[in-house]
């Protein structure tokens, strides 16, 4: 007996809608064993998880509130990862955002919100695009690789937002603590609903979401990126130019990181602090392949992803479920997704024999 | 307004106290790290346990741990308060606006801060005078080292942390006017292999005594295989270091965990700014070891001076770098300034960011 | 006698980085790109140390702590090869995985102190000057890594299977087509990827800082990930990488201690900017720099038939 899997000659339709199905009830069934195992109730613990975060008004928009970055700083990704292009500092590009912007605030204090808030919003982005461009740039001109430079950026990026909250932009009023001034209101997002904390931000995503969704297939652009990813020989041969779909796709998933990061600290915080991300730029990467690089995929996948975060923490209120455990179970549902994911293009079968054309060469 | 407000407040407490009886007392607590970091939220989990050991039945506890300061917070917290808890006790710094937005929005929920300077109707702060222990160590530092030259391991610029490097400065030139200290910033309260690879570094540096204001027992580890002596932080740490560690100086918050969860029982919770310091028992010295009886002596008789209040680390006259004297014979630096302390004392070569 | 001192405390923080990386970059010439290497390192520290704490032997220990990486970079394999999942995805849940798994293993280890591993001594070299003590006077665990690094440098560019294991990252299409088990290959180079992310992670518990304490890995499975890339995908340039990451992470804290007085985060800083600058020089240098790419990096393989 051997597990073969062979590809679909075209990706199943059926399998499309029904593999995150499949994947959840796995996990509900592994979960019903691992939280049985640790002596939970398991049925409650499942409920807490899957049930919860869905179940009323506030916490459905904190799925939302923590939804917004990931979706965002997915959506830029999935265009550098489906021309092959390896962006995994996302962190750092949503971190100068949120510092470029957030300076910005500081800087400008009072005014009309029409007017100061397009500013700090602009300063976002291009901070965010600008970190991107250092990569963009070293592996356009010197070849230097994607994967090791914009990581690399990223703690520098933690470092200076970090030297900056504690030295210069430390608020005068703050007793020497490493926060900036709270933001004037008119630096602030709008707050969309009275009891909680959902703001323009999630807007964002949504709107990023649709112009991807609709640009995508339809541009030239789009058609080019798409060909740099999955034949970059034809690609050259059709006149697109490799560098220019390189900086093409890094800026703009730079600008979109950068966008959620002055979202993050203008919409929730208001204002700058040491931390201001707990890992949105690295999560956002599952997210993007979870969503299978489709700007639709990529808002569901942000917002199951936003939902087992916070069902992880209702489970350790309420169950005392040790954030290891959360972790762990975290880790099983991104396997069970990706592993039905595969059946879109694949098809599973239990063979008696092995293959013949790899009987022959074994050994 | 406001009338009404207090109505409704007494009100809550009636039924609060009326409930008390069956129902047990619901405390929260949100952890910055894993309460395996056997350091900062570890003691504040050994808090915890005490209250469930104390109180029993009539007390019933939940925590989160490995929350992040950032945009998490303010969830974690609301989501305890929306829980049914009576008290939730932050214990961050960084949790202090989340805490803040969510006391204002549950006004039945008495929160406590740890080491903020917020406060509000149902929102307390507490913190410790660490800086206590730190002039303790600094005199048996300052007896102890033979070089003049002690390794200081800091995380970052706060005035928490500011505060002790200058106590412990106070109390080793009051012993011996010529120590020295070298401080190296590793930029994280916890990252095993960097404070090691500082306290080797100090060490090579001619450092014949460690102290560390980062959480992990690794620069105890390192005194202890090089020989040298260390001062250990947040818990007892002498397993890592049996022949290094001379004393330690150890947060114990289970004293004031125990008082405040009494006081919601009985009804009489109220707001409050704690600082408490050695006579409050949150700040606890572990045992004097591998020092000669006359330093131990010298640290047992400082202990009970700062404990009866004879003795204040910040009594002047202190003189800061530039050589000026910031506090006059005869005063102490006030508890205001003490908390926003963002300048060194003569004697440290280091440059603190303005 | 101070550079001596520097030198032995680089060696000791990039030793955990090389072996780590080492793994990673047999994994990842062979077509597969794992990012769970901070996840394995975790998993292989908590469980080097368990196993060394309770039967008392730092052997057991290490073998153990190599045993649980590759018995976790398993899942990995059986996701990403066997049911062709994503790479990048599966890695990153790997790493969640890891991290959690640990802490749960670790429960009731954390507070226990353990004299690190013995250092082997060679009586007479040992005592020579100047580089006695660094040559010869190390734990198991660095000469390790410097035989492992020889030994993959051979294996890929001197073996027979090295080079099979290369003509599958490099095309599996026509690897496969060429008779090569494409499969059973990566499976290998996947595990022998997760067993050396277990040694790193031993060495972290059982030499750098003999403790467990929750994600005590702090990152360095994310630089071990940097260092292959950064070393072009060549065994003894990744070493040199390791070793340049770990001295000026080093040479920052002695000018701290030193009293140089700029702002600490550009020090902390510095080690990243310098493996930046380092690697577009070597970038630079044209062709040479993506010789050794493995060409089907990330891509799953499955038979067509």
């Amino acid at each position: 007996m051997r597990l073969e899997v062979t590809r679909r000659a075209a990706p199943s339709k059926a399998m499309a809608f029904l593999s995150p199905v499949i994947a959840i009830a796995l996990t509900v069934f592994a979960g019903l064993l691992i939280f049985a195992a640790a002596g939970l109730d398991p049925l409650r613990a499942v409920h807490l998880y899957f049930v919860s975060p869905f179940t009323s008004l506030y916490s459905l928009q904190e799925v939302l509130v923590k939804a917004s970055p990931l979706v965002l700083i997915g959506v830029g990704l999935s265009l550098c990862f489906r021309a092959n292009v390896w962006n995994i500092g996302a962190e750092g590009q949503y971190t100068l955002g949120a510092v470029c912007g957030g300076g910005v605030a500081l800087a400008i204090g009072e005014g009309s919100p029409f007017l100061v808030l397009p500013c700090v919003i602009a300063a976002g982005i291009l901070g965010g695009l600008a970190w991107a461009a250092i990569p963009a740039l070293l592996k356009t001109v010197f070849r230097a690789n994607e994967i090791l430079t914009s990581l690399m950026l990223t703690y520098v990026a933690l470092y200076l937002l970090d030297y900056l909250v504690r030295g210069p932009w430390r608020d005068p009023m703050g007793f020497n603590f490493p926060q900036s001034a709270l933001f004037e209101p008119a630096a602030t997002l709008p707050v969309l609903t009275s009891d909680g904390r959902l703001h323009l931000g999630v807007a964002f995503a949504v709107l990023a979401v649709a112009i991807a969704a609709v640009a995508l297939p339809a541009t030239l652009r789009g058609f080019s990126i798409r060909v740099a990813g999955s034949a970059p020989k034809a690609a050259r041969f059709a006149g697109f130019s490799q560098s220019g779909t390189v900086l093409f796709v890094f800026l703009t998933s730079g600008a979109l990181a950068g966008l959620a990061g002055v979202a993050e600290v203008t919409g929730t915080l208001q204002q700058l602090l040491p931390e201001i991300s707990p890992g949105y730029g690295f999560t956002a990467i599952i997210v993007a392949f979870l969503g299978r690089l489709n700007p639709v995929g990529i808002l569901f996948a942000g917002v199951v992803l936003s939902a087992s975060y916070i069902g992880g923490e209702v489970a350790q209120l309420r169950l005392g479920l040790p954030v290891e455990v959360a972790m762990v179970f975290q880790g099983i549902l991104l396997f069970f997704l990706l592993a039905c994911d595969s059946l879109i293009h694949h098809r599973i079968a239990f063979r008696r024999a092995a293959p013949r054309t790899e009987a022959r060469h074994v050994g | 307004m406001k009338r009404l407000m207090m109505a409704a407040a007494v009100l809550a407490l009636g039924l609060s106290a009326a409930s008390a009886q069956d129902e047990p007392t619901k405390v929260g607590f949100v952890y910055v790290g894993p309460v395996g970091d056997f350091g900062w939220s570890y003691q504040h989990d050994q808090g915890r346990l005490a209250l469930e050991e104390a109180f029993g039945d009539k007390v019933e506890t939940t925590y989160v741990e490995n929350v992040s300061e950032g945009p998490d917070a303010e969830r974690v917290i609301r989501q305890l308060a929306a829980d049914g808890n009576d008290l939730v006790f932050t214990t961050s710094f960084g949790f202090m606006n989340p805490t803040e937005k969510v006391a204002r929005r549950f006004p039945d929920v008495k929160f406590e801060h740890a080491t903020g300077y917020k406060r509000a109707d149902n929102l307390a702060t507490y913190a410790a005078r660490f800086y206590e222990g730190r002039y303790i160590i600094g005199k048996i530092a300052g007896r102890m080292t033979e070089t003049n030259t002690i390794g200081y391991i800091v995380s970052f610029p706060i005035p928490e942390v500011v505060r002790g490097i200058n106590a412990f400065m106070l109390g080793a030139q009051s012993v011996n006017p010529d120590i020295q200290v070298k401080i190296i910033w590793v930029n994280s309260w916890f990252d095993p292999g960097k404070e090691a690879d500082a306290a080797k570094a100090l060490i090579d540096q001619g450092a014949d005594i460690l102290v560390q204001h980062t959480d992990s027992p690794a620069p105890m580890q390192v005194a202890e295989q090089r020989g040298v002596y260390a001062f250990g932080q947040a818990s007892d740490m002498k397993e890592f270091g049996p022949n290094a560690q001379l004393t330690s100086i150890v947060d114990d918050w289970s004293q004031y965990y125990k008082e405040r969860v009494q006081a919601v029982m009985d009804g009489t919770w109220e707001s409050t700014d704690t600082w408490g310091g050695l006579d409050a028992g949150m700040v606890v010295m572990a045992e004097y070891r591998n020092m000669p009886d006359d330093v131990k002596q010298m640290a047992e008789e400082t202990e009970a001076a700062i404990r009866s209040g004879e003795l204040h680390p910040f009594a002047g006259p202190i003189t800061n770098q530039a050589g000026e004297v910031v506090v006059a014979e005869g005063e102490v630096v006030s508890d205001e300034d003490l908390l926003s302390m963002n300048w060194y004392v003569q004697g440290i070569d280091d440059k603190l960011p303005q | 006698m101070w550079a001596e001192a520097i030198i032995l405390t680089v060696i000791t923080a990039a030793t955990p980085l090389a072996l780590a990386a080492l793994g990673e970059l047999v994994t990842e010439r062979s077509g597969v790109l794992n990012l769970g290497v901070e996840g394995m390192m975790a998993v292989g520290a908590v469980t080097a140390f368990a196993v060394a704490v309770t039967t008392g032997s730092g052997a057991a220990g290490i073998l153990a702590g190599a045993m649980a990486g590759a018995a976790l970079s398993l899942i990995f394999a059986f996701l990403t090869i066997t049911l062709a999942t994503n790479q990048v995805a599966t890695g990153l849940a790997l790493t969640l995985f890891g991290l959690g798994i640990s802490g749960v293993i670790g429960d009731g280890f954390v507070g226990i102190s353990r004299p690190p591993l013995p250092q082997l001594e060679i009586p007479g070299l040992s005592d020579l000057p100047l580089v006695g003590r660094i040559l010869f006077r190390q734990d198991a665990m660095v000469y390790l890594s410097i035989a492992l690094t020889a030994g993959v440098w051979w294996f890929l560019s001197r073996s027979r299977q090295g080079l099979k294991l290369r003509a599958v990252g490099d095309s599996h299409a026509s690897a496969h087509a060429l008779g090569l088990n494409v499969m059973l290959t990566r499976y290998l180079a996947v595990m022998f990827g997760g067993a050396c992310a277990g040694l790193g992670g031993a060495y972290l518990s059982l030499a750098y800082t003999p403790m467990w304490i929750d994600d005590m890995t702090a990152g360095r499975g994310w630089i071990a990930l940097a260092l292959v890339v950064f070393a072009t995908w060549m065994p003894w340039r990744l070493l040199a990488g390791a070793y340049l990451f770990g001295a000026i992470t080093i040479l920052q804290f002695h000018a701290q201690g030193a009293g140089i007085g700029l702002p600490s985060q550009l020090m902390s800083s510095l080690p990243y900017l310098a493996t930046i600058v380092a690697l577009v020089l070597i970038s630079g240098r044209g062709r040479l720099a993506l010789r050794h790419t493995p060409l089907s990096l990330g891509k799953s393989f499955v038979p067509e038939r």
